[in-house]
């Protein structure tokens, strides 16, 4: 058992795209290994931003023989097919084997060196290489046939055991030589063989393992913060950023003018953030870690960054804390400039200019989308299906409803929103309470927007939720109406996410209306639809929802989503089962009998199972009904349920297709009942299983 | 290698004839700033036509930049409507450009030693030019200091060979190399001219013409003769001259644009309007040189 190295270094291959690489080298690697019967017994990538890696473990030296089977045609098949399969192979019939009466070719192949199969695969995986974004260089790049990596690629180190696996591609030949740190340690370095590999480039100032590199940086952002006596705001992506670009990561800490402190944090852990890749901290005395996420609840944001360096610096980082140090207070003088100057222009003449920018051609202005909003917003009041919190007295919750409406998206003209557009809303809502908006009506400024994803969190104020909710209702019936709807993978208006946002404000906050009385019959389609998908995580089978919603009418989704979860309960007991199973026979038996004949009527001489189905159905269907009408859908479970044992005892003792048609007619009308009552509660025709 | 704030750091002038000699010496031509208003030194067409064909180019030269938006009366100390660019065109790009490049930052005495240099990616795309490619921009300490291209397409043509193009921002670099904080505060030599005696005044009387004065019947009257004049340099099969209308048509779109005058909706308009001179242009000098794409 031997093991085997491949290192890929490039100029510096983008953050973002290292992880994937990782896992592409594997699943491509192993698929080349296993065409020739070899597989490893583990596998272990590495990925910095110069290099990539694949340490293949206990791979034998050569594989074995391999016996290649092709399937021919039966023995008996005539000569004409037998003659094409020995064209093809290119045996003989003697050749042949013959098994359970149908012939094969069978091949033996040899065995390989596995050298010789890891320096075909190299070449592959390499041409093959799927990078989201890849490029020509050099003089090769003559032809757009040249090689094409996500950078240039400048070496390959290809050791099986301590011997190199011999390959050249795009004038690259591989050899046991890379290359250190790019400026600790530029020069070459040879490695011996993948078990030398890690440590051979430690001694070189490259840390190869990307996951040792993310917590050096957690530990040494975490301890730099707390030796300033603050807390770090933890951060995984940034993490992960700084990991991917580095080879040799040393956090440092700096401090900015604590003047910049008046711009809201949002803003200040943005820009570090997205334009600089630093890490925030806040005050020490805060108790408990805070989440990146949480920004708006956060303990107090501290005058202080961390960001990664990738050198070990020899004055130990003076020169770059305060290189990095002016960059952030240029970012910051420009975000603060943008912050007192929309602070001085009012949200409402903010507002007016929306009438300027087109929200879709099709569609109006902005201005022309925020007036619909706001007398959506005042609808859903007025209409009682957003209600104040028991504890807000005198609330006029319309009006705050409108004017947080109206002015909800007039932070779209702000300086601070053009240049961070991740900020709309938080800034708005900066700018409503500082220019003395009511508190409701600022925090439904900021969160309208919410939920924007699945495990966002939900508004639950009724002001904002009135907004959130009419924001997102506008968007989806207007791009409807104007035939712009979501196709296959094109979404380009997110009415998707939209939409699982408004099910999410109404099912979390228990809404209840007629959505027909707010959306076109295809946009509630639309919506079942996403309910499907966003109810698949909470384990609600997607058949049952499309059984509730087959029955036409229920467009209360609060409700709907109650009847789903009693269906759900009920199918899954054996009661569920055998009705289901009964209910199905009933609907074909109906099928094939071309359902209920004219003039039928029922059974003047019943037998004794069928008169015990019509007593059954007379009292279930009333039952079923009146818990239907009164929401307690397990009631209306339980009422179908009563009739599992009548439907199995008329299947089992009588026969429908009874020689006098007037019984013939009676049963089938019968049937027609249990199939009618058993609707009555949901269509079990959608039922899969 | 010296650094930067050990000794006297260089004068804006003398980084610039530092990276002269630097680039002269690796074998490029030492060109002087094209006689046009432009946004960047990409449109210089040293980089954009000569990035097009097989024949090899190096050059390196200073482009006076001009993005009119970006004017701010001389207040900010770190944007100006007029500043430049050094750039270096490497085609095809050499198997040690980055090396190349690292070697050129020493030159005008960064040290890396003590300072964070990275390479960070940004994907280059020029939708007027009808252009892209694959880099970084390179970080020193934070600052980005330089955009690194290989040119994948140019007017868009696929680049056969790739060039590499490096862009340097001199005014940041100077900042740093000299540790101020305003660009105005640059020592322009070493007889105390400051960048600001140079070209304050020039910043507020240009942000004044740019945002409030410049003619905008003028300006669209330019725009329109631009193309025009385009179109006919294209049938007299003068590639050059069409290309340099497209590049005067891009910087009247860029005054129309700081006066305010042109629609959201126009806006992608009078983009794909210069993006056809500039390809249009392309395409001419291609087929003058009897080049496939």
């Amino acid at each position: 058992m031997t093991d085997f190295l491949l290192e890929l270094r490039s100029e510096e291959i983008p953050a973002r795209m290292q992880a994937k690489a990782r896992e592409d080298l594997a699943r491509l690697f192993s698929a080349e290994l296993a065409k020739a019967g070899l597989a490893a017994a583990e596998t272990v990538t590495y990925a910095t931003p110069r290099r990539l890696a694949l340490i293949l473990r206990g791979l034998p030296d050569a594989t074995g023989a391999v016996a290649e089977e092709v399937k021919g045609p039966k023995a008996s098949a005539p000569p004409q097919a037998l003659e094409g399969f020995l064209r093809k192979t290119g045996l003989s019939r003697e050749q042949l084997v013959e098994r359970d009466g149908v012939l094969f070719a069978v091949s033996e192949k040899p065995g390989r060196d596995t050298a010789g199969v890891l320096a075909e695969a190299i070449p592959a995986v390499i041409r093959a290489f799927p990078w989201p974004k890849s490029m020509r260089w050099g003089d090769a790049s003559r032809s757009t046939e040249a090689l094409r990596w996500v950078r240039p690629l400048q070496g390959i180190v290809a050791l099986f055991g301590d011997a190199i696996v011999p390959v050249t591609i795009a004038g690259v030949e591989s050899g046991a030589a890379t290359v250190g740190h790019r400026f600790h340690h530029p020069g070459a370095i040879t490695i011996g063989s993948a078990a030398d590999y890690v440590e051979k480039l430690r001694a070189c100032h490259v840390v190869v393992d990307q996951a040792e590199r993310e917590s050096i940086i957690a530990l040494g952002a975490t301890m730099a913060a707390a030796k300033a006596g603050l807390d770090l705001v933890r951060d995984e992506g940034l993490l992960a950023e700084n990991a991917g670009l580095t080879e040799w990561p040393m956090p440092l800490l700096g401090r900015f003018d604590p003047a910049y402190l008046d711009v809201p944090p949002e803003v200040i852990q943005l820009t570090a953030r997205l334009n600089q890749k630093y890490f925030v901290c806040v005050d020490g005395a805060e108790v408990g870690a805070l989440d990146a996420s949480q920004a708006s609840k956060a303990p107090t944001l501290a005058n202080a960054f961390v960001c990664t360096a990738n050198i070990d610096a020899a004055d130990g980082g003076g020169k770059i804390v305060e290189g990095n140090r002016k960059v952030l207070a240029a970012r910051l003088s420009d975000a603060r400039f943008f912050y007192q100057t929309d602070l001085k222009v009012p949200l409402e003449e903010q507002a007016a200019k929306l009438s300027k920018i087109v929200f879709h051609e099709k569609l109006g202005t902005v201005a022309d989308k925020v007036e619909r909003v706001a007398s959506l917003a005042r609808w859903l009041v007025e209409e009682g299906i957003v209600v104040s919190c028991p504890s807000s007295l005198g609330e006029d919750l319309a009006a705050l409803a409108t004017r947080a409406a109206r002015l909800c998206k007039a932070d779209l003209v702000t300086g601070m929103v053009g240049e961070f557009p991740e900020l709309q809303g938080v800034m708005g809502g900066y700018y409503a309470a500082a220019q003395g908006e009511d508190p409701r009506v600022a925090a439904a400024i900021r969160d309208h927007y919410k939920p924007v994803g699945q495990g966002d969190d939900v508004p639950t104020a009724p002001v904002t939720v009135a907004v959130a909710l009419a924001d997102k209702l506008d968007s989806i019936t207007r791009f409807f109406a104007a035939d712009m709807k979501p196709s296959g993978s094109k979404d380009p208006f997110a009415l998707r996410r939209s939409a699982l946002g408004v099910l999410a404000l109404i099912l979390d906050n228990g809404l209840r209306f007629p959505l027909l009385t707010a959306v076109a019959p295809d946009v509630l389609t639309f919506f079942a639809d996403r309910l499907k998908v966003q109810q698949r995580e909470a384990g609600v089978r997607h058949d049952l929802i499309d059984a509730i919603f087959a029955l036409g009418g229920e467009d209360d989704l609060v409700r709907l989503l109650a009847r789903v979860h009693a269906l759900q309960a009920f199918v899954t007991t054996d009661d569920g089962t055998n009705l289901l199973a009964g209910y199905k026979r009933a609907a074909n038996i109906l099928k094939k009998e071309g359902g209920v004949p004219d003039g039928a009527a029922a059974n003047p001489a019943p037998e004794p199972a069928e008169a015990a189905l019509v007593a059954a159905l007379d009292t279930a269907e009333p039952a079923a009904a009146d818990a239907v009408a009164r929401e307690d859908f397990a009631a209306a479970m339980a009422a179908l349920a009563s009739l599992r044992a009548p439907i199995d005892a008329f299947f089992d003792a009588v026969t429908v297709n009874d020689a006098d048609p007037v019984k013939r007619a009676a049963r089938l009308v019968l049937l027609d009942r249990v199939r009618t009552a058993v609707h009555g509660v949901a269509d079990f025709s959608k039922i899969e299983g | 290698m010296t650094d930067a704030s050990d000794t006297k750091p260089l004068s804006f002038q003398a980084m610039i004839l530092r990276l002269h000699d630097y680039w002269s010496t690796r074998g490029c031509v030492i060109l002087q700033p094209y006689d046009m208003r432009m946004g960047a030194g990409t449109f210089h067409p040293a980089t954009t036509l000569r990035a097009l064909g097989p024949d090899a180019w190096n050059a390196a030269f200073v482009q006076p930049c001009r993005r009119p938006t970006d004017g701010r009366y001389g207040e900010n100390p770190n944007r100006l409507q007029h500043y430049y660019q050094y750039q270096v065109i490497l085609k095809p790009s050499p198997p040690d450009l980055q090396e190349l490049y690292l070697g050129s930052l020493a030159a005008i005495g960064i040290d890396f030693s003590r300072h964070d240099i990275r390479f960070v990616e940004d994907d280059w795309e020029s939708p007027t030019l009808g252009a892209w490619g694959l880099g970084w921009e390179v970080w020193c300490d934070g600052m980005e200091v330089t955009q690194f291209t290989y040119f994948q397409q140019m007017g868009g043509f696929d680049c056969k060979p790739v060039a590499g193009e490096l862009t340097y921002g001199l005014e940041r670099l100077a900042t740093y190399i000299q540790n101020v904080d305003s660009v105005y505060d640059l020592a322009f030599n070493d007889t105390g001219v400051s960048y600001g005696d140079v070209f304050l005044e020039n910043e507020r009387e240009m942000s004044a013409w740019n945002f409030e004065v410049a003619d905008t019947d003028a300006l669209f009257d330019l725009f329109r003769k631009a193309a025009a004049e385009c179109e006919n340099s294209l049938s007299a099969k003068l590639p050059i001259a069409a290309y340099e209308q497209a590049i005067e048509a891009s910087h009247v779109f860029n005054l129309l644009n700081a006066r305010g005058v042109i629609s959201v909706a126009e806006r992608q308009a009078y983009i794909g309007r210069v993006r056809d001179l500039a390809k249009a242009s392309c395409a001419a000098w291609m087929e003058k040189h009897g080049w496939a794409a």
